[in-house]
């Protein structure tokens, strides 16, 4: 049995509507999978997807081996954990009541949160180094803290597989940076994690493997150093860029058009 | 700010304002003669037959009785309405639902029903209203959802209020007429021992969900895609709460009339006090509604020399506090 996500061709859209597919890729504990393409290639569709909040049109979505098809809400939450590009928040709770949050699918319906709950609230933002920012206002925090907080939700929902929809959207350059950190930190620590960005540079960084996704369909899947290629770049972008190495291991994407003009 | 002495802080105002209810008046009460009557009925001995004891048993306590129902309900169901629409300017009345309400309990009084009568066919127009509304906000996309949800419920509010008004003027002007008019204004003063059944009944029934979904109600308020992520069945939820807090609205139209604004105003103040978490934010919201809308009922009976309709009170109360939160924007919602 294979453990971590595992999706095999899985066709995804609104009813009578399809965005994409079929794709099949799979995200085993421990790696991070970087799913890169241009707006509207279908990236949220296949992640909403991949949440339940969207049926499947075709195909199957596993979890450690089971199908997740008849799923309901709270069995999926217990080991999905999401992290959306914004939390929609409008209410002034303090980042512990929002954190608290992740653990809904924990408990009974109607139950209130338990000690233990409020200690997985805390423990989750220790783990991401906020355990200071716990009692501040949800609508006080900027985007950088509100970001991690939300990563600290979708932990304290002690998922199995972690959805990030491009998480850095909206961060600057250093907390594009913490954020990353993070990601990587929690992948070692045993989760499987799946998340989009626009950044080719992201996936070098902190991805084990690289999707390309146009037009709904998987371009190309594979290590960074293999898909991220000056060729894979203008398929998917439609721009020439050059890639160069930063020391042995890092690399970044530089547009040709840029150097061109200097 | 902890929660525990907030709510005493809140109960002991809602004993102050009782105590103070039963006392003033046309006819005053002291202290003395108010505290060795309650004394005597702690004490279970038969009610003297005194003047006071018929004012405060028979006419002040009911009515006090009432207003504490009446404030609790619409203050409760505000909060609810306002967490499930992820909007803290939706109220009972903007959301169209008091005047839904209205518009059955006209038709029950229209068609002489009883009040149990009345009391479902408010509930049913109450729940039209809010359907509508919603609908229509739904259907509406791509807008400040603020401003469509609040200006739907105007539009459906004021369809209903036309439908009042044929039912004012297809009504036997003699006996049917004014009952509704001073009906309609909002008022306490009918409120005898017979009406506390049927309010207390619907308001019990409908406090029961709203108790059990406050911490999966706390997660509506991300939105739908967020709440069913984090494993909460939002359109199970989302029913439920519409429902109980629709039932409570109707029960407490069906008794008092139009009280606007309390729903809207209360919840707000509540939330400013013990944050927004619904576990606390409704015994707050319930609290203080009570003591709020006793505290105005009192005021309208002893303020002139006849009584003033509740419902203008509260609105001239409600209207600047309205008008202060509009004016404060989205970010300010704490």
């Amino acid at each position: 049995m294979s453990t971590g996500l595992g999706v095999e061709d899985l066709s995804f859209g609104y009813r009578g509507r399809i965005v994409g597919g079929p794709v099949s890729f799979a995200v085993a504990p421990g790696e991070v999978l970087c799913l890169l393409g241009p707006n509207g290639g279908g990236k949220t569709t296949l992640f909403k997807t991949v949440l339940g909040l969207l049926a499947p049109l075709a195909g199957q979505i596993l979890l450690d081996g089971a199908d997740t098809a008849g799923w309901n809400p709270r069995r999926r939450a217990q080991a999905i954990g999401y992290v959306p590009q914004s939390g929609a928040g409008q209410f002034p709770f303090t980042v512990h009541e929002m954190v608290l949050m992740g653990r809904t699918a924990h408990r009974g319906t109607f139950a209130a949160p338990s000690a233990a709950d409020h200690d997985a609230a805390d423990k989750a933002l220790e783990t991401l180094g906020i355990a200071a920012l716990g009692e501040r206002d949800w609508l006080r925090l900027s985007g950088g803290e509100r970001q991690l907080a939300l990563v600290a939700r979708a932990l304290a929902q002690e998922p199995r597989l972690l959805i990030l929809d491009e998480p850095t959207a909206n961060l600057d350059f250093g907390n594009q940076l913490r954020v990353l950190e993070q990601v990587r930190g929690l992948a070692a620590g045993g989760l499987a994690v799946l998340f989009s960005t626009h950044h080719p540079e992201q996936a070098f960084a902190c991805a084990t493997q690289v999707a390309l996704l146009k037009d709904g369909a998987l371009a190309r899947i594979g290590t960074p150093n293999a898909t991220i290629t000056a060729e894979t770049m203008q398929l998917l972008y439609g721009t020439e860029v050059d890639i160069v190495s930063v020391g042995a291991a890092m690399k970044a994407c530089v547009p040709r058009a840029w150097r061109e003009a200097r | 700010m902890r929660a525990a002495p907030v709510l005493a802080g809140a109960l002991i105002l809602l004993f102050a304002a009782v105590l103070v209810a039963l006392a003033v008046g046309a006819y005053p009460v002291t202290p003395a003669m108010l505290a060795s009557l309650l004394w005597a009925k702690l004490r279970f001995l038969p009610d003297s037959s005194t003047a006071a004891a018929t004012v405060i048993f028979a006419i002040r306590g009911p009515r006090i009785l009432g207003a504490i129902l009446v404030g609790a309900a619409l203050a409760s169901a505000g909060a609810a309405y306002q967490g499930l629409f992820r909007n803290p300017l939706v109220s009972p009345d903007i959301l169209g639902v008091s005047s839904g309400a209205a518009l059955g309990a006209v038709l029950g009084i229209f068609l002489a029903l009883p009040v149990a009568g009345i009391e479902a066919a408010a509930f049913a127009g109450g729940l039209v209203a809010v359907i509508f509304v919603y609908g229509v906000a739904a259907a509406i996309r791509g807008r400040d959802p603020v401003l469509v949800l609040v200006l739907s419920g105007v539009v459906i509010g004021s369809l209903m209020g036309s439908g009042v008004a044929l039912m004012k003027f297809l009504a036997d002007p003699e006996n049917q007429l004014p009952a509704i008019t001073f009906w309609l204004l909002g008022s306490l003063a009918a409120f005898n021992r017979s009406d506390f059944l049927p309010i207390a009944v619907p308001v019990a029934l409908a406090l029961l969900p709203l108790i059990l979904l406050r911490w999966q109600l706390d997660v509506m308020t991300l939105g739908d895609e967020e709440a069913t992520a984090l494993g909460v069945r939002v359109r199970l939820v989302r029913i439920s709460i519409v429902a109980a807090a629709t039932l409570m609205t109707a029960a407490a139209v069906s008794v008092s009339g139009i009280v606007g604004w309390v729903g809207l105003v209360v919840p707000h103040i509540a939330r400013l006090i013990v944050g927004p978490s619904f576990a606390r934010l409704l015994p707050m919201a319930a609290l203080l509604g009570a003591a709020y809308l006793l505290l105005v009922d009192t005021a309208a009976r002893t303020l002139g020399t006849i009584e003033l309709p509740l419902g203008v009170l509260t609105a001239v109360i409600g209207t600047p506090v309205f008008l202060v939160l509009l004016a404060r924007g989205r970010r300010g919602w704490n």
